[in-house]
């Protein structure tokens, strides 16, 4: 195998810039005495699917009049650098086989560009991240790895450019730096924040390699005093609930909530029963959401997050649609319920609800709009809404509580439940659905065990359709309630009483 | 208006005698050209040639100096049917598409040329959109060379040898009478080397002359009694022709050693694989110097019979490295070598792969094979190291940021569920990503602009509708005639949905008779909707794609309307990659200069997204991907928009029309805002930030009642 010769092989994503990545290779590598031979796969790849490019480079100082025959595509076994933009992408080129222990520097970006199969999933489909880190070690001779996308944030620039930097700082080619530098002048484009970029990644490189892990907050916010009946493993996720309890409703709530708690001892299911109910009892009506959009720390969220200049102008139009459900869910318990049946009424107020409103909060009309719905808070409480969650909630907590005694592992299942219920409108009222089948069988079927919980909600996340869900249903023969539609909402449950 | 401005490139298309050219494979291709003397040039857009016209059309002023006409033809036949001019007349002409797909479009204009022969050389360049990276079937173009008899040219993939292809092409075509197809595969297209130039050549006969001295011989012409003279010809004059010119020029090479017993035979554009893959088992060094003899086939067809025959003489075996299925000139030399009453053994997709492309990995797991069954390797020690593979995401190609087509198919997903679910006849171009997560829409896809012509056969009473997509790049090329004509003459009564992306958009921008840009040299701004009313669609309704609202009433009425007939929905919105690379420096040049500028993009808000993720289901938007959820009580991450939102407004319309949630927000950013923004701004700043604070004082006592502070 020819020690003179050095091949580098380029993963990145469409739109990532590999292309201009190789370019700069090219030209460092001729500007310093080499020749270079470039090639890519372009086509449909470049529409945010993988491509590849294969770079090899032989010192002019060796041909004399035979050219080397170099190669178009990156070869396993033979590949001395491996650059991927991405770190799926850099498990790819692994699996490619082109990254070996004996030869190849692999430098990569840690971050993540999720797949669209990781996003469109109900729950959470992301791969993980960690297993695919340790393989990298693994299968390259040496591996640069660090999140690039954090300094193309803080440079302004691309990811080639801290790709570039990287490389340099790698020193895996035999390029000085400056030449590195002067490439990237030399291009003309985006100069200076090229070469931030380019600097970021260099010394990132060329030093110990940071890795990037995400910390839930350790320092615990202080809680209420009778918190301390729980047992110690649970009082964390209690203390959060509680807090969240405050900031959505006011200290009586939490207490109710405390007091709900009180019974479950086994610290695994408290625990657990104790983060699903917090969410729940903070329900997003109306009120929460209008809220939560007036908040002043929400506008400083927002500046950092669209990366808005200090003391820049915007303005955000946000996207209601109220239905007409949610109004009556509103309204007080009686009258909501009576509206909500009342074709009468529908027929009157549904035209205000039929389309979508774009409501501006930072104006002060929008402002006001907001607050005054938010300000709704203190009536909270006797809402229809309210009610009705909380029949369920009491109902599902009573089923928890039966079966903590005689099948622990059953009673947890049921506490992780109402990971089911999300979003607003029909979303919800899907997973309402679904959810209020779960334990309506849990309540008819006495022999039913944690594994059939388990496997019922794993499908209820699968499809919107519900498909699947009506499969398992099937399979273990709660044929009872298959027949409702798992699309509609119409069939809620709210304990057998 | 091309995805990729090749204007500063093309500058070395005017390299001269001995100077040294460096650049891309289809920039050499056209250099090639140039000093061939070429007359003419056309061709149809398609990777992994796009960027041949491309470069072509930004070449076109230096083309125009050299007396050259560069046309971008309607379709593959027109182009290969532009061959007509090098018949009667001394004029170099070059064609090139995407094969096999173009090839097979061109197929019928390219059997009549290779029928009654040519006169001025015929150079058909395709671009072999075949293994990694392919968009289509997998097939060869080799077969279209058997079939209608043209010369195929395979040479090895450096620019020098792609350049010398160009020009023997044309002398080999004179030669024979013939016209030559030359074969460039994907990385061959793409490839920057360099290689020496030579000057560029002023045809001698030029297309005016042939216009103004017109002759005629119609025995050139395909009816009888010539049609059966040219078969004749073909055989006895052309064929004998073509072999001796190859033998006499050696555009067949014999490289390697004279190691004795065996030798290989390749195709000349797998050489520089084949030599990797002899590298790797130490039978080569990196300059290509082995001592195993090789025949390297830079003319694939026809086969020169007596130079395999001399190359095998006195071996035992020989290993032929031939790319794709069938194997043509394998089953060619076996019968070569049976006639010849040969002892040679002929081994090929018995040692290496019979499927899929012939990577360098590929061909040495043949040549270990075939090395240690006749002694040049001894039995290799295969790497005991097997890399576990990593779990990676599949990554189908999807629609881009912001694209206009991604409305189109929400509106189809929300129409489904009004409806319910019916037949999606689909299309050639981006469009056809919609089979695809997240949106898996369409049932077919029958070729370029045949959308509409797949869904022929639903032309029935029935409760549900058939949809069609077409391209405008698809209506143009075929799709106006094929699908909507036919459509129109057999009155069937489902629905065509075409996109009009102000150009053709996947190829990478080139203009169409729709553009709606102004062209100097083309004639656009030519509407769709009218043409189609113009062969007799009543029903037809024009939607801007981003009013999501409109797109989904438009084509549930068109679903579901009484009104009985072909109709058809003209979808309007520019590609967004393009409009993105053209208007983002202009937006970025005006903020400099200090004018008002407004920036949208999109924002989630992570306290209200409850992770359900409908609104990913329903885009698959680049930029609407995923962050942790920073509620410790939650574990499913939110939807998050990162910087890369072009602020197309579809996440927005999306949550409005299918009711999801009110996480979605549109920040307009201002940028060198007016004295009267600052003002107001102020004022309102002012306000709800006094409001804010009260706000704030009730929550914090709120917590400090509960002790919590």
């Amino acid at each position: 195998m020819s020690e003179k010769r050095i091949s580098i092989a380029v993963a990145a994503l469409g739109g990532q810039g590999g292309g201009v990545l190789s370019n700069w290779i090219v030209e460092i590598a001729e500007s310093c005495g080499y020749r270079a031979q470039y090639t890519a796969i372009a086509g449909v790849a470049q529409r945010t699917g993988t491509t590849i490019y294969a770079i090899e480079l032989y010192p002019e100082a060796e041909i004399n009049e035979q050219d080397p025959v170099l190669s178009l595509m990156p070869v396993s076994g033979d590949v001395d650098v491996v650059i991927a933009a991405e770190l799926m992408e850099a498990g790819r080129a692994v699996n490619r086989g082109i990254v070996t222990p004996e030869k190849t520097t692999l430098i990569a970006s840690d971050h993540r560009i999720y797949a669209i199969g990781e996003k469109e999933t109900m729950g959470d489909g992301r791969l993980n991240g960690d297993e695919v880190r340790s393989s990298l070690k693994k299968a390259a001779k040496n591996l640069i790895l660090f999140d690039m996308d954090k300094m193309v944030l803080k440079s302004s620039s691309v990811i080639s450019s801290v790709l570039f930097g990287a490389l340099a700082g790698s020193g895996a080619l035999p390029f000085p730096r400056d030449a590195y530098e002067e490439t990237i002048r030399k291009s003309g484009r985006a100069v200076e924040t090229n070469l931030n970029g380019f600097d970021l990644g260099f010394t990132a490189a060329n030093g110990a390699e940071n890795k990037t892990c995400t910390q839930m907050h350790t320092q615990l916010p202080t809680s209420l005093d009778n918190i301390g009946q729980f047992p110690e493993e649970a009082q964390p996720i209690i203390t959060y609930g509680v807090h969240k309890l405050v900031d959505y409703q006011d200290a009586d709530y939490a207490y109710d909530y405390l007091e709900k708690l009180s019974g479950i001892n086994e610290p695994e299911l408290l625990s657990e029963t104790a983060r699903h109910m917090a969410l729940w009892m903070c329900f997003e009506d109306v009120i929460r959401v209008a809220d939560l959009k007036t908040r002043a720390e929400r506008s400083d969220q927002i500046a950092a997050e669209v990366r808005a200049q200090s003391g820049q102008i915007w303005y955000g139009h946000d996207y209601f649609h109220p239905r007409y459900e949610e109004f009556c869910d509103t309204l007080p318990a009686l009258v909501g319920k009576g509206m909500r049946k009342s074709g009468f009424w529908k027929a009157i107020l549904n035209p205000f609800f039929n389309k979508g409103r774009i409501i501006r909060p930072k104006t002060i009309f929008g402002y006001l709009l907001l607050r005054f719905v938010a300000n709704l808070r203190w009536f909270r409480r006797f809402s229809l809404r309210f009610k009705e969650e909380h029949k369920r909630i009491n109902a599902w907590l009573d089923l928890i509580k039966t079966h903590a005694d005689n099948d622990l592992s059953l009673a947890h299942e049921i506490a992780k439940c109402p990971r089911l219920i999300k979003g607003y409108g029909e979303t919800h009222a899907r997973g309402i659905n679904r959810f209020s089948r779960i334990m309506a069988s849990i309540e008819q079927e006495k022999t039913l065990n944690a594994a059939v919980i388990t496997e019922l909600c794993d499908a209820a996340l699968l499809s919107e359709k519900g498909t699947e869900f009506n499969q398992v249903l099937n399979n273990s023969q709660l044929t009872g309630l298959t027949g409702s539609d798992a699309e509609k909402g119409e069939f809620t449950w709210a304990g057998s009483s | 208006m091309a995805e990729r401005s090749f204007k500063k490139e093309v500058e070395k298309l005017r390299l001269g005698e001995g100077d040294d050219f460096r650049g891309e494979g289809i920039l050499a291709v056209t250099k090639a050209l140039l000093q061939s003397g070429v007359s003419y040039v056309g061709g149809y857009q398609g990777s992994p040639i796009s960027h041949l016209m491309d470069v072509l059309a930004d070449a076109e002023d230096i083309m125009n100096e050299l007396n050259v006409h560069f046309e971008t033809s309607a379709s593959e036949a027109t182009a290969a049917a532009m061959l007509a001019a090098s018949v009667n007349y001394p004029l170099r002409g070059a064609v090139t598409f995407k094969s096999t797909v173009g090839t097979n479009v061109a197929s019928d204009a390219l059997a009549n040329v290779s029928s009654g022969g040519v006169t001025g050389g015929a150079l058909v360049i395709v671009g072999e959109d075949y293994g990694e990276g392919s968009s289509i079937m997998q097939e060869r173009s080799h077969a279209f060379a058997m079939k209608s008899q043209m010369w195929l040219l395979d040479p090895r993939p450096n620019l020098t040898s792609i350049v010398n292809a160009v020009e023997t092409g044309f002398q080999l075509s004179e030669a024979s009478n013939t016209p030559v197809m030359l074969e460039l595969r994907i990385r061959a297209c793409h490839v920057y080397g360099r290689f020496t130039a030579k000057d560029n050549k002023v045809p001698d006969f030029t297309l005016q002359d042939a216009m103004e001295n017109p002759n005629r011989d119609t025995s050139r012409i395909v009816l009888p009694p010539a049609n059966y003279l040219h078969e004749h010809e073909k055989l006895k004059k052309r064929w004998p022709a073509a072999v001796e010119f190859i033998k006499e020029n050696k555009l067949n090479e014999i490289l390697g050693g004279n190691q004795k017993d065996i030798g290989i035979i390749v195709q000349g554009g797998l050489y520089n694989n084949l030599i990797r893959a002899l590298e790797l088992l130490d039978l080569s060094d990196e300059f290509g110097n082995t001592d195993i003899p090789i025949y390297v086939m830079n003319v694939t067809y026809p086969v020169i019979d007596d130079e395999i025959l001399s190359f095998v003489q006195e071996k035992k075996s020989v290993l032929l490295v031939e790319e794709g299925h069938p194997e043509y000139i394998e089953h060619e030399l076996n019968s070569i070598l049976r006639k010849a009453k040969s002892k040679v053994m002929l081994h090929g997709k018995d040692m290496i792969s019979d499927i899929g492309e012939y990577t360098s990995d590929v061909i040495k797991n043949g040549l270990e094979k075939f090395g240690t069954e006749y002694g040049v390797l001894n039995d290799v020690d295969k790497p005991n190291s097997i890399i576990e593979t990593i779990d990676v995401p599949q990554r189908p190609a999807g629609f881009c940021t912001g694209c206009p087509e991604r409305p189109m198919f929400t509106a189809i997903q929300l129409v489904e569920k009004d409806i319910g679910s019916f037949h999606v006849s689909a299309d050639i171009g981006c469009h056809l990503f919609s089979i695809l997560p997240p949106f898996n829409i369409g049932n077919t896809t029958m070729g370029y602009g045949l959308g509409w012509a797949g869904a022929s056969a639903f032309n029935k009473d029935a409760k549900q509708r058939t949809l069609s997509i077409m391209g405008d790049g698809g209506f143009w090329h075929n799709g106006l005639t094929s699908g909507v004509g036919n459509a129109v003459f057999n009155q069937t009564d489902n629905v065509l949905m075409i996109v009009d992306n102000n150009y053709s958009a996947a190829t990478g921008g080139q203009d169409l008779l729709s553009s709606k840009g102004e062209h100097d040299k083309r004639s656009t701004q030519h509407s769709i909707a009218d043409a189609v009313k113009g062969v007799g669609v009543n029903w037809v309704k024009t939607v801007r794609t981003y009013d999501l609202v409109e797109m989904h009433k438009t084509l549930l009425e068109a679903m579901t309307t009484k009104v009985r007939g072909p109709k058809v929905i003209v979808a309007q919105g520019e590609c967004m990659l393009n409009r993105q690379r053209r208007e983002k420096p202009i937006f970025n040049k005006k903020i400099k200069a200090g004018k008002r500028m407004i920036r949208d993009r999109f924002y989630v808000d992570s306290e209200t997204c409850t992770g359900d993720h409908s609104c990913i289901r329903m885009s698959g938007c680049p930029s609407l991907t995923l962050k942790e959820n920073p509620d410790p009580l939650k574990t499913d991450p939110v939807a998050y928009v990162d910087n890369s939102c072009v602020g197309c407004g579809h996440c927005g319309e999306v949550a409005h029309a299918a009711v999801l949630c009110p996480s979605f927000s549109r920040v307009s950013l201002l940028y060198n805002p007016s004295l009267w923004d600052k003002m107001k701004s102020s004022i309102r700043n002012g306000f709800i930030g006094w409001m804010q604070a009260g706000v704030e004082k009730k929550r914090h006592a709120r917590f400090k009642r509960a002790g919590l502070l």
